[in-house]
């Protein structure tokens, strides 16, 4: 399918394909396996301004949107979601600043994360705060030119890594939701640390982590947008960066069509290579179907948040629920087609199907992206009704 | 600082097929790519202006002679963060030796200006290693070969380790000073989109003739001593027997054998 891109946008694509064939591809299943952080990809993937494409140029990024984030991102998740994550939770982390922070902090922040030499983590779940955000119990209290911190994240993707951490914290238990604020706190701050580090089922190579704040001040200049911004923070965040997820969804869905097409032209069984009997080929077609729709869908979404829609909430959750569904479908039946050997860890669809399950937790279940997209249909229903 | 990186487009030879009857490479279809060792030469340049940063200003430039089609090899090496590119072309430097490419790109060098001139070890295509030594003596300037470290840079001097079949010498050179590298010195870097978008616009500066100031005697096939007479695949060699039985059998076959022809 030709999705019309332009000459940059292919150039993005060729470049991430390039990186993820010639530095993911040779070590993807040694990081998993040892859980390694992936430093060195960080780093090409630095040196090939793929950090910056989303930032602004004034800031020192290429000024491109969540359209070539997404195609960015499809590229490495074909090869490891692992470090496709570690990649997209930096987006994440990163646009708080962008959309929300003032000149002065983008001026101060962003030019290190566009240029790779800062990586960022976005903070928001707790023990007691997933699907329900308003679980949240970090506080942050005022304190003359000050605000401290105290409580801890949970799960927090490239907790321990990143140099940079925008953070959702209470200011206000009295007012809910609108009681939250968002922080950019950096590492080594007095009274910030990390906690356990996670060992998870896939994304392996990807670090997951608890910060702990105690007692830990920073400055009052910290606040992303204002006081009791928090939830409207996070949820515009969330609404940029879904798409992205998606992406993920369709990358890892095509790695895993890719190696099922290969081993079953292969493999004989009775005689003939298994591709040619019609219960692989309809199994394969209906992979490639479903991941093409997926595609299709998520740059629909991406295309929709870059053109400057205002409220891209439901088409983002869309992207992310269809595209994160037909990813742990189509890795679990390219181990089915692969059989025994897909089961394996000599071939990379296990870890694939291990890999695509995240993709439905986390950034919001798709449980709650249903929600969601149900709340926007009932409210356009309803003032659909009420203007006639 | 100027960095000025000489390379070559070359034929792919993981991919090149030698046609029997005539003894060429067969280049129909085959792709071209920067000549490995040259991509060393670049990763060299684009370290040292990154080490020297902001305390000196340093560009690299890019130069190679060769058709118009050379303009690719150009343009990829830019779109690794190269800062200029420069092409010698014409019909009158065609068919030269190493003697006539390194007078042409020497000269051209002069006019482009350098500080340091790094080169690959050599073309996996010719497989000579004599261009960048000769550069370096046309312009008579010292040359170190073969580095496999360049452990020092300032603005008058550059210390290097040379790779030797028993270890390595650590030479020092004062500038300006041509180097040719080998592959241990380092890993060249992916393309970057800022570089990939500055290959597409980057003009090139076309050097002919005339701008170099040399000779049409000097230049291409009329300016080469070496002509080569003829190019052949060596037969592959007959009569080979393998020995047969358990180990101590063969080995006993081949010892015995050996000693007939008195190689023992």
């Amino acid at each position: 399918m030709d999705y019309f891109l332009s000459e940059e946008q292919l150039m993005i694509k060729d470049l991430a394909r390039q990186i993820a064939v010639e530095k993911v591809v040779p070590v993807r299943e040694e990081l998993d396996e040892k859980e390694e952080f992936p430093w060195e990809i960080m780093k090409a993937l630095a040196q090939s301004d793929l950090f910056g494409l989303f930032i602004p140029e004034e800031y020192g990024g290429l000024g491109k949107g969540a359209f070539e984030l997404a195609l960015a991102v499809e590229e490495l998740s074909k090869a490891c979601v692992g470090v496709a994550t570690t990649y997209a939770a930096n987006a994440l982390g990163t646009y708080p600043l962008l959309l929300f922070g003032t000149d002065e902090q983008k001026k101060k922040y962003l030019p290190d994360i566009a240029a790779g030499k800062k990586l960022v983590a976005f903070g928001l779940t707790e023990a007691n705060a997933g699907s329900d955000a308003g679980g949240i119990q970090t506080t942050a209290r005022a304190d003359g030119d000050y605000y401290v911190l105290n409580g801890t994240k949970q799960w927090i993707t490239n907790g321990g890594e990143a140099e940079i951490y925008t953070v959702i914290a209470i200011t206000d238990k009295t007012k809910g939701a609108r009681g939250a604020s968002a922080f950019v706190v950096e590492k080594g701050t007095p009274g910030f640390t990390f906690g356990k580090k996670e060992h998870k089922m896939g994304i392996r190579a990807s670090a997951t982590r608890e910060l702990v704040f105690e007692d830990c001040k920073i400055p009052k200049a910290n606040i992303i947008a204002r006081e009791g911004m928090g939830f409207i923070v996070a949820m515009k965040t969330l609404d940029n960066s879904r798409a992205g997820v998606g992406a993920q969804g369709v990358g890892v869905a095509q790695g895993a069509i890719d190696e099922a097409l290969k081993f079953a032209r292969q493999r004989v069984q009775f005689g003939h290579p298994i591709i040619s009997f019609q219960a692989i080929q309809h199994m394969l077609a209906d992979m490639a179907t479903e991941t093409e729709a997926a595609r299709a869908l998520v740059y629909a979404a991406a295309r929709y948040i870059d053109s400057g829609a205002k409220d891209v909430t439901r088409a983002s959750a869309m992207a992310k629920l269809f595209a994160t569904d037909v990813a742990m479908r189509v890795t679990t039946n390219a181990v089915q087609v692969m059989g025994g050997s897909g089961y394996m860890k000599e071939y990379p669809v296990e870890k694939m199907m291990r890999d695509a399950k995240i993709l439905q937790i986390y950034e919001g279940t798709n449980q709650i992206q249903r929600n969601v997209i149900a709340q926007a249909l009932i409210k356009e229903s309803a003032a659909a009704s009420k203007g006639k | 600082m100027r960095i000025v990186v000489c390379i070559k487009q070359v034929p792919d030879t993981s991919e090149v097929k030698i046609n029997p009857e005539t003894g060429a490479l067969v280049r129909e279809g085959v792709p071209s790519i920067i000549n490995p060792f040259d991509m060393h030469a670049i990763e060299a340049a684009l370290s040292i202006k990154e080490q020297l940063g902001s305390s000196a200003a340093c560009s690299v430039c890019v130069l190679t002679m060769g058709p118009p089609q050379a303009e690719s090899a150009l343009r990829e090496a830019v779109s690794f963060g190269v800062d200029e590119a420069a092409l010698v072309s014409g019909r009158e430097f065609a068919g030269g030796d190493t003697l006539a490419t390194s007078r042409a790109l020497s000269a051209a060098i002069s006019k482009i200006g350098a500080d340091i001139i790094i080169c690959g070890k050599q073309a996996i295509d010719g497989d000579t290693a004599q261009v960048g030594p000769e550069v370096a003596e046309f312009l008579d300037i010292p040359h170190i070969s073969y580095v496999k470290k360049i452990s020092g840079i300032s603005e008058a001097v550059i210390r290097a380790e040379r790779m030797m079949d028993d270890g390595h010498d650590v030479v020092e050179a004062e500038l300006p000073c041509l180097i040719t590298v080998v592959r241990e010195l380092n890993t060249p870097r992916l393309p970057s989109l800022k570089g990939k978008m500055a290959a597409k616009k980057i003009e090139i500066k076309k050097l002919g003739l005339a701008d170099l100031g040399v000779s049409e005697e000097e230049a291409g096939f009329k300016g080469s001593p070496t002509q080569v007479k003829k190019i052949f695949t060596p037969s592959a060699r007959t009569g080979r027997r393998m020995a047969e039985g358990s180990i101590e059998e063969q080995v006993d076959a081949i010892i015995k054998e050996l000693v007939e022809r008195k190689c023992l």
